[in-house]
């Protein structure tokens, strides 16, 4: 019997930095655009319907020393992969729901403790390279971010015993669909957007303003937002317990956001260098930064979550220190990479115009973030 | 164009469209052409590149709602 490997089993490989070997057995283009990234993994991509007349050509490539992982779209032809190489008496595993289990998945961290026994969590989607953050406070939370896998949260929260109170998104996101409405209707949360990008949202949402500032717990926690357009006109960050700086798709660990996903490069250009040249700088460079993605599995901190300080960036991050204004135009506006899959339907889904099924959803969602320039 | 065989595998999930296929094409002589009609999504990025890396060669291929129809010829 080969084994099943479930995502949890496959986080913990790649947070602990295992080394493991996938067999993945998908086709070229889709094991080029996008796999299972690990540091000590590596890979060997042979689609399926190449291995249909057997696989001893295959063996000799397998390592003796090492787990091996077969990994596909949904699981189907890994199983089948799985079992003919198993039949030839090498152990290996398949990963449960394939790519697609791998794209959902979710780590739920802890970035720290708070004061007045306040916790900040974030919650690591790994397949998809999402950051979504819950802050908890007596009684109380506060979800910035969240993905569509809304029960992540619900059960998170029921867990810790804690109500949630506010859902906030930085921005209309492009790259994922937002859990945020969804989940402010399950838990009777008000769910929170900045204005300037909900202009063709066609729900009830809330207000996100600049320098609005919310408070869980009684009055123990405050959380504050920031007017920082640049990816989006609307795009907000919000700093946590004067300590803790979500930048949504801003600000990453090792690139900034790109301001194209709407398709106005040109006209935003100006407000994202605004944001991180001008607006940023007046902030503590003792915050640290929690954005809402990575793109490498290198940002990963040695516990798994993903954030450094400011002013370590400020030094470290190339896309804080383009100097020349030109410079800094072209790099976000040339020469831009790959748009994430399906990203005008995505927006169009995250504002409320269309309601695809669960099973569109994921195919919507295959893929990298792609919200960075580096 | 000449159809030599049908094959319907519609509602088979990946690998079985593709493991059909080509045990339809193992019964045909070079130059003779397969129909096959799938549902499943995958199949349309999957029947192309095994066509090509088993040397066969996709004739046509038609969406039709959910079912996808390839015509095939044995290289």
């Amino acid at each position: 019997m080969t084994t099943k490997w479930s995502s949890k089993k496959i986080a913990d490989y790649v947070i602990n930095k295992k080394s493991l070997f996938i067999l993945d057995v998908r086709n070229e283009g889709d094991f080029a655009d996008w796999k299972i990234e690990g540091e000590n993994f590596e890979y060997l991509n042979i689609p399926y319907f190449e291995l249909l007349d057997g696989v001893e050509d295959l063996l000799p490539k397998l390592p003796k020393d090492k787990d091996i992982l077969v990994v596909c779209a949904k699981e189907g032809s890994s199983i089948m992969v799985a079992d003919l190489i198993q039949e030839e008496g090498l152990d290996v595993g398949y990963l449960e729901g394939g790519m697609k289990a791998w794209s959902s998945y979710i780590e739920p961290i802890k970035v720290s403790d708070l004061k007045n026994g306040g916790e900040l969590y974030q919650f690591v989607r790994l397949g998809k390279g999402c950051l979504s953050y819950m802050v908890v406070s007596q009684g109380e939370a506060a979800v910035v971010d969240a993905v569509r896998f809304t029960d992540v949260f619900e059960n998170f929260a029921n867990e810790k015993n804690v109500t949630i109170k506010y859902v906030f998104d930085t921005h209309l996101h492009a790259d994922h669909i937002s859990g945020g409405r969804l989940l402010s209707e399950k838990t009777g949360a008000t769910y929170y957007l900045p204005e300037k990008d909900a202009e063709e949202v066609v729900f009830k949402y809330a207000k996100l303003e600049d320098q609005a500032s919310f408070t869980i717990g009684g009055s123990t926690l405050d959380l504050q937002a920031i007017y920082s357009p640049g990816h989006t006109i609307g795009s907000t960050s919000m700093v946590i317990d004067h300590k803790y700086f979500l930048t949504g798709d801003i600000l990453f660990v090792d690139s900034i956001g790109r301001p194209d996903l709407a398709g106005l490069a040109e006209d935003w250009v100006g407000d994202l260098r605004e944001t991180l040249y001008t607006r940023y700088r007046k902030l503590n460079e003792d915050l640290i930064v929690l954005p809402a993605h990575f793109m490498v599995i290198e940002e990963l901190n040695a516990n798994g979550t993903v954030g450094k300080r400011f002013g370590d960036l400020l030094v470290e991050n190339h896309g804080l220190n383009m100097t020349d204004e030109e410079e800094f135009r072209k790099a976000v506006t040339d020469h831009l990479p790959p748009q994430p899959n399906a990203y005008t339907q995505i927006r169009h889904v995250n504002m409320g115009k269309i309601s695809p099924t669960n099973e569109e959803q994921t195919e919507m969602e295959i893929g990298p973030n792609r919200c960075a320039i580096r | 164009m000449n159809i030599d065989l049908q094959l319907d595998a519609k509602g088979l999930a990946c690998p079985m469209p593709i493991v059909r296929t080509k045990k339809a094409i193992d019964t045909l002589e070079a130059g003779q052409i397969l129909e096959v009609t799938v549902t499943d999504k995958g199949s349309l990025a999957d029947i192309p590149a095994w066509a090509n890396a088993s040397k066969n060669t996709i004739l046509s291929q038609e969406v039709n709602g959910e079912e996808i129809t390839f015509t095939i010829q044995k290289g």
